[in-house]
């Protein structure tokens, strides 16, 4: 029973790890109407800087600091050079042109940085462990993370519905020569939000640094989960992208953790286990056909979109 | 230069230089060329298997690998069933293994069309963005599905012990290979063609330039798209044969996500909605890696701007830089 | 228009290449230099490089030139490069395969083509076993080796409740049941997860509900890392004991790895603390080269290199004297960096297979240290399948 309490606490804390990566993502889509593919390469930059700056001073806030800076900027820079000139083309230009950013970012790490995976540590003072359930201690960095994707989720709240810029933005989104027309310079704006995106995005690589492997490549690996999230969710719906998350990392991880006991039930063991593992790894992606067949436009649909 | 000669000059060159290539070969004394053209060709295919659900009509599959890869496992286990000497299903029918490629290519066209059938059906419930994600998890499952395949070697792949056996052709040999392989892209891009220009065609391009409008008309949309869906899906299954053929091993990787991407890409930077574009996509495509490789390690530093560049700087990807054309509606 | 054509007639040109006269003896490498796993190739190649850098270019007073390509970790790439090799430039020698799959896509068809292949990592069983070939040589070990020898140190040592993790592919499969050839003992999990999963939080937790006494591991690359880090961090290092193969271990992951890896004791065949004088002076040479401590995959490029060059001496370079050629390589007439070492009937290894700790040496640097031999002569579960033709 403590256990399945456990595994509840470890698919909130993924679905978080997934709502911290979609966010940017969704926001992105939501108000520039903009598939970037290379939304990956920011989260991978992300842990990557973290991981030197971190190594080399001692200090996970600075790290932190560091990571956020820049791929904040390098978000802007790309937006500049290459994503502004494609908003008033088809979907399909903006795929291949992110696409050829990935290669791009991904060798460049392994020209910079090397082909090993660096090191990156959790801080200090949340390398302990909280006892949360009775003889199950927790890390207290996974509850970290957790925390940070909320105050995450109340920011974007906030700045959405609390803001000028947030009010700007969403204006944006839904008329844009109206909001060019009230004098508002839309290309900064837009070059903010993609810096925004690109942030979060940095942010969730930064915290994923010390659990996971930093590597050249890495945010493919959560790419395709992140999309998932995001058309699970309804493109370009915040809340959409968190429940879809939770909703994920939930069944993400509770399918790994009881699928195979399931399946043991009724076929001989060696067997459940196999396809108990199978049945685990697609199961975002049953998910998600799921959803899809019965809304096709996912669980939030955005108006417009 | 007139349009229809900008179109037709090139092409023309590129058809002489298609078929003479195993001579070139043989004047070179380099027998490399031929299996690499070969490999050039199937893909070739494949991207124009997809451009017509992507390029004529507008939907946009991240998942058409799953094709390609159900096409090249029907190949290798039915040769390896084939080879044996075991049945491949005994119940309800009983389904012999089988080495003859007039067997194994229409049955790997057949299986990759049945599988279309089944994802588009349910795909085609939605649209956009929602389409490139579904089609993309279908692809996944199975990928995940031939993973798990122990009995086919799971990730580990398979191997076929030889080429099929084709009645009258020895396909062990690279040149007469390269010729089926030549030969069944010529007549699918002349099939495609009538295809484009016949009346279903016509319907599919106005389905997707206006499906409200078609659908007003009284045109069954969704079971023509469906339609569309599933032939791209068995042509890409018969390139997904000829590859099990070409390189004699099958593994699941053929039908992850990245080769999917690839495939699209190889559409796109061709230029989508015209046949000949995506055979010039994956040709350019392929021989930039081929070529890039060997001038250094580190060739996506390379690769992925020349990608950025082409979208940038170029209307219609490479068929349009050729013929001055913007891609069809695009 | 003609700009096009000028391009098309330059790409063609760039591919056909310049077709140079081949005097020096040509080695194809298929080698992972690009994707997570990059490194490994990296390793094993410039293991490879190092030998023939010592002997200026040459490998047993023959010159070499060394071919190199990256299969991305894909089979048909590696089959492609692997065409390329043989018909373009008329390579009768190759090597470098890291990956199992790659493996079985090139290697049994370019050796029924007569060329010699030297396997300086992968070792999937088909190959040792029925599938074995008389110009297919294994240089470094088969598949289940290393976690062999794990199951029989943690046999030995009285562990009897042994929790095993690996990945749903064949290998991972592989893995278990090779570590179950030698252990007796109960075992109170199997769990298959994910290839290249992330998060392992949710088998951690199964893990310790389920009270195991040590837990093995088979999870290469990235997944390593993150298992280790998490397991680490959720308490556990300390109360349960780790044990796995060399491959999640190897000294540039252990880097990336740090301390969530110290006490975890691994399976190797080779180690950089391995005393022997060629062992030594490899060591120190890689480390001179290249700035850091090789791997066990450098030791087995290197191996590889060193045991093409014995053979290479012995036929004087002419290597389409096959069967003196063949006769050179089986009988291993090179200093292994591991010490003893000998090839078996099916010319896969009979070798020492240790046991490391993974410990923290006096610069604060996270390192292996060699706590015990667990075989000596040590070959592998295939052998009695192999029929040479």
């Amino acid at each position: 029973m403590l256990l399945i309490v456990e595994q509840f606490l470890n698919g909130l804390q993924l679905g978080v790890m997934l709502f911290l990566m979609s966010a940017g993502l969704t926001l992105v889509f939501g108000i520039m109407r903009v598939i970037n593919l290379a939304h990956g390469s920011f989260y991978m930059v992300g842990a990557y800087v973290a991981a030197t700056l971190v190594h080399q001073s001692g200090s996970f806030l600075f790290g932190l600091a560091g990571a956020l800076l820049v791929t904040a900027l390098l978000g802007m820079v790309v937006e500049r050079v290459v994503l502004q000139r494609l908003y008033a083309r088809d979907h399909l230009d903006q795929v291949l042109a992110t696409f050829g950013l990935i290669l791009l970012f991904n060798e460049s790490t392994r020209m910079i940085w090397g082909r090993q995976p660096l090191f990156m540590d959790v801080p200090d003072w949340l390398s302990h462990t909280v006892e949360l359930i009775p003889g199950a201690p927790y890390p207290s960095y996974r509850l970290a993370i957790i925390v940070v994707g909320m105050l995450v989720s109340v920011f974007l709240y906030l700045l959405f519905t609390r803001t000028r810029l947030g009010m700007q933005i969403r204006a944006g989104a839904s008329n844009r020569e109206m909001i060019a027309a009230l004098g508002v310079n839309i290309n900064r704006l837009y070059t903010l939000v993609f810096g925004l995106g690109a942030l979060l995005a940095g942010l969730a690589g930064v915290m994923a640094g010390p659990i996971l492997a930093v590597e050249s490549g890495m945010g493919e690996s959560i790419l395709i989960l992140t999309f998932v999230v995001i058309v699970i969710g309804g493109i370009g719906s915040i809340r959409g992208a968190l429940i879809a998350a939770l909703l994920v990392g939930m069944v993400d991880t509770l399918g790994r953790a009881f699928l195979p006991a399931l399946f043991r039930l009724f076929l001989p063991v060696a067997q459940a286990d196999g396809v108990g593992a199978s049945f685990a790894s697609m199961s975002a992606y049953i998910l998600m056909a799921a959803v899809l067949v019965w809304r096709p436009r996912g669980l939030f649909p955005v108006a417009g979109s | 230069m007139p349009v229809a000669s900008r179109k037709w000059v090139p092409l023309a060159v590129l058809a002489v230089f298609l078929a003479a290539l195993p001579g070139i070969a043989e004047m070179l004394g380099d027998r490399y060329l031929v299996s690499l053209f070969s490999r050039l060709l199937i893909y070739a295919l494949v991207a124009v298997s997809l451009d017509l659900i992507l390029g004529y009509g507008g939907m946009v599959s991240f998942g058409h690998a799953a094709f390609f890869g159900v096409g090249a496992y029907t190949v290798a286990i039915l040769s390896f069933h084939g080879f044996e000497g075991t049945p491949f299903l005994e119940w309800p029918l009983r389904i012999e293994g089988s080495t003859n490629a007039l067997v194994t290519l229409p049955a790997a066209a057949l299986c990759a069309a049945i599988f279309a059938l089944i994802i588009g059906s349910l795909s085609l419930r939605t649209t956009g963005m929602h389409f490139i994600m579904i089609t993309l998890a279908f692809a996944q499952m199975l990928y995940f599905l031939y993973i798990s395949l122990e009995r086919y070697g799971g990730d580990d792949g398979l191997s076929l012990y030889s080429r099929n056996d084709l009645p009258g052709l020895d396909l062990s040999d690279d040149g007469n290979f390269y010729y089926l392989c030549l030969g069944v892209l010529s007549i699918s891009l002349f099939l495609g063609e009538r295809l484009i220009n016949s009346r279903f065609g016509q319907v599919i391009q106005g389905i997707r330039e206006n499906e409200r409008r078609m659908l007003a008309l009284g045109f069954p949309v969704y079971r023509y798209r469906l339609a569309c869906f599933v032939i791209a899906g068995g042509i890409a299954g018969l390139g997904g044969g000829l590859i099990a053929n070409q390189t004699e091993f099958v593994s699941p990787g053929l039908m992850h996500w990245t080769q999917s991407g690839e495939i699209l890409v190889m559409v796109l930077l061709g230029g989508m909605g015209t046949l000949f574009g995506p055979l010039l996509g994956a040709l350019v495509f392929l021989l930039m890696e081929e070529i890039l490789t060997g001038i250094t390690e580190h060739w996506m530093v390379i690769m992925g701007p020349f990608l950025i560049g082409v979208v940038l700087y170029t209307r219609g990807g490479i068929y349009g830089l050729i013929t001055g054309q913007e891609k069809a509606g695009g | 228009m003609k700009r096009v054509l000028t391009y098309w007639v330059m790409a063609v040109g760039l591919v056909i290449g310049p077709a140079t006269a081949a005097e020096p003896v040509k080695i194809g490498m298929v080698t992972t230099l690009s994707t997570k796993a990059g490194y490994l190739g990296e390793d094993i190649r410039d293991g490879f490089r190092l030998a023939m850098a010592q002997e200026g270019g040459m490998l047993g007073s023959v010159p070499v030139e060394l071919l190199v390509d990256d299969d991305g970790r894909k089979p048909e790439k590696g089959k492609q490069i692997a065409d390329r090799f043989i018909k373009r430039e008329g390579v009768q020698i190759m090597t470098g395969i890291v990956f199992s799959n790659v493996a079985m896509a090139v290697v049994p068809k370019v050796v029924r083509d007569g060329v010699f292949y030297i396997s300086p990592n992968a070792g999937p069983s088909l190959l040792a076993g029925k599938g074995c070939h008389p110009n297919y040589f294994n240089v470094a070990w088969q598949n289940d080796n290393l976690h062999e020898a794990a199951g029989k140190y943690v046999n030995d040592n009285g562990f009897n409740n042994v929790y095993l993790l690996a990945p749903n592919y064949p290998a991972g499969k592989d893995a278990l049941a090779g570590f179950k050839r030698y252990y007796q003992g109960a075992i109170v999990g199997e769990v298959y997860t994910k290839l290249g999963q992330a998060d392992y939080a949710a088998e951690i937790a199964s893990l310790r509900a389920a009270k195991p006494d040590a837990v093995f591991f088979f999870l290469p690359g990235g997944m390593g890392i993150n298992f280790l880090k998490q397991y680490s961090q959720a308490g556990l290092a300390q109360q349960i004991p780790v044990f796995g193969p060399a491959f999640s271990f190897d000294e540039r992951l252990l880097k990336a790895v740090g301390p969530a890896a110290l006490g975890v004791r691994n399976g190797s065949q080779w180690s950089h603390d391995l005393d022997n004088p060629a062992n030594r002076a490899f060591v120190a040479a890689f480390r001179q080269a290249y700035g850091r401590t090789p791997t066990l995959y450098a030791s087995q490029g290197y191996d590889a290199a060193r045991l093409i060059g014995s053979a290479l001496r012995a036929v004087d370079g002419d290597v389409s004297r096959q069967d003196d050629f063949r006769s050179a390589l089986e009988k291993a007439d090179f200093e292994s960096v591991r010490g003893n070492f000998r090839f078996g009937p099916n010319h896969h290894p009979v070798q020492d297979i240790y046991i490391r700790e993974v410990i923290e040496a006096a610069d604060g640097t996270v390192t292996n240290k060699i706590v015990s031999k667990v075989f000596s002569d040590h070959s592998d579960a295939y052998v009695g399948e192999c029929r040479m033709p």
